[in-house]
């Protein structure tokens, strides 16, 4: 599994700067296989997509 | 008190007239302990000149990433290793965001592009997009999409586009050390030709890139100079891969000086809280701000990052019996 702010190994090093950030922010990089998602950000969500394990939403 | 704040309220507050460059810096030095005045002094500007109502709008990107430019703020650039990809928002979901920005009470709806002006698909999607968000919602429509010619400018005019955002971002001295791709100068072309139309110019910044107060102080004077119907005061939310990403956030403090500073530069200019103010000042910092000189708030997420939901802001303006702006009152 992959930080999906940083895109690095989730098991590797400290994502708690990166925990907390994502409050303020949509994922960027698909936790199951690192690519980088296609983010939309609307007033009152978000949608994030990896071409290979589909759409998340807020 | 400071005498800076003595002649602030003799001349601001009495007549309505902005303080020049030099007194705006002396506001910025303003000492911690005579913060709370500042403040004060601030607000009693912004419920003369302004009255109590607060503008909320909603803004909403159409295309994102990918930009040319090399804005060193910025995650949309698509100069910078930055994880931001590059994606289209369809007119269906771009009359949804509308929707439910309206439905928040907001009487202001941005369409946002990361380009360095538009190409024709950008302009061929704003029609269609402007025309179906009129034909289904209730709300003004303002448009941000960089650098425009004049011939744009009458588009968007044409398709009932009330008020057009391009931000300066920061002071002319310091501008080359934040974009290299333009010039201010190219910027504020822009910017006369959008208010020789008629459109109402919306133009701020962002605070925190590396200026010092002396450019703070420089930078609201030339908004001043250019007299915006609307000034978004951002701060910089560093963002990973840009080549400002581990700048330090701006001290709540001097946010607080900075808006009070800017509220006294431009006393009738819709003042708006935009990005970064959650980074910077967290939810006291918002309450703090809105006694202190702002009027408008963006609600809910920005572009590319995400904002305190916008209930709580609404709250917090019911609770300073702030009225929100009613669409009517903006037409």
């Amino acid at each position: 599994m992959f930080c999906d702010r940083c895109g690095e190994d989730a098991a590797q090093g400290d994502h708690a700067a990166c925990a907390a950030a994502r409050e303020l922010e949509p994922p960027r990089f698909c936790p199951q296989c690192r690519r980088r998602m296609k983010v939309q950000v609307v007033p009152t969500g978000w949608t994030a997509s990896c071409v290979e394990h589909g759409t998340r939403t807020s | 008190m400071p005498e800076i704040l003595d002649r602030a309220r003799a001349q601001v507050l009495s007549t309505g007239r902005g303080l020049d460059e030099a007194a705006i810096l002396e506001v910025l030095k303003t000492p911690d302990e005579d913060l709370p005045e500042l403040l004060q002094l601030a607000h009693d500007v912004r419920m003369k000149w302004c009255g109590p109502e607060v503008e909320v709008e909603g803004i909403v990107s159409l295309k994102t990433g990918g930009c040319p430019e090399d804005c060193h703020f910025c995650s949309q650039s698509g100069l910078f290793a930055s994880p931001v990809r590059s994606v289209w928002l369809d007119i269906p979901s771009l009359v949804e965001a509308a929707r439910q920005t309206a439905a928040t009470g907001a009487t202001e709806f941005c369409i946002v592009a990361a380009v360095r002006g538009p190409d024709k698909r950008l302009m061929d999607q704003m029609r269609e997009g402007v025309k179906a968000i009129k034909a289904a919602v209730d709300i003004q429509v303002a448009a941000s999409l960089g650098m425009l010619t004049q011939e744009q400018v009458d588009e968007l005019v044409e398709m009932g586009v009330h008020r057009y955002n391009h931000n300066l971002e920061t002071c002319r001295s310091f501008f080359p050390n934040v974009v290299t791709t333009h010039s201010w100068e190219e910027r504020w072309g822009t910017l006369k030709m959008v208010r020789d139309s008629g459109m109402e110019v919306c133009c701020g910044g962002i605070l925190g890139l590396g200026e010092t107060i002396e450019q703070r102080a420089e930078f609201a004077a030339q908004l001043a100079e250019l007299d915006p119907h609307e000034v978004p005061m951002n701060f910089l939310n560093p963002r990973p891969g840009t080549p400002l990403g581990d700048q330090p956030v701006v001290e709540g403090k001097d946010a607080l000086r900075a808006i009070a500073a800017f509220r006294l530069a431009m006393p009738k200019t819709i003042l708006r809280y935009a990005g970064g103010r959650e980074i910077t000042l967290g939810d006291l910092g918002t309450r703090d701000g809105l006694l202190g000189g702002i009027n408008a708030v963006i609600v809910g997420n920005y572009l590319t990052t995400l904002g305190r939901p916008a209930t709580d802001d609404l709250a917090l303006l019911e609770d300073l019996k702030m009225p929100v702006k009613a669409l009517s009152a903006t037409l």
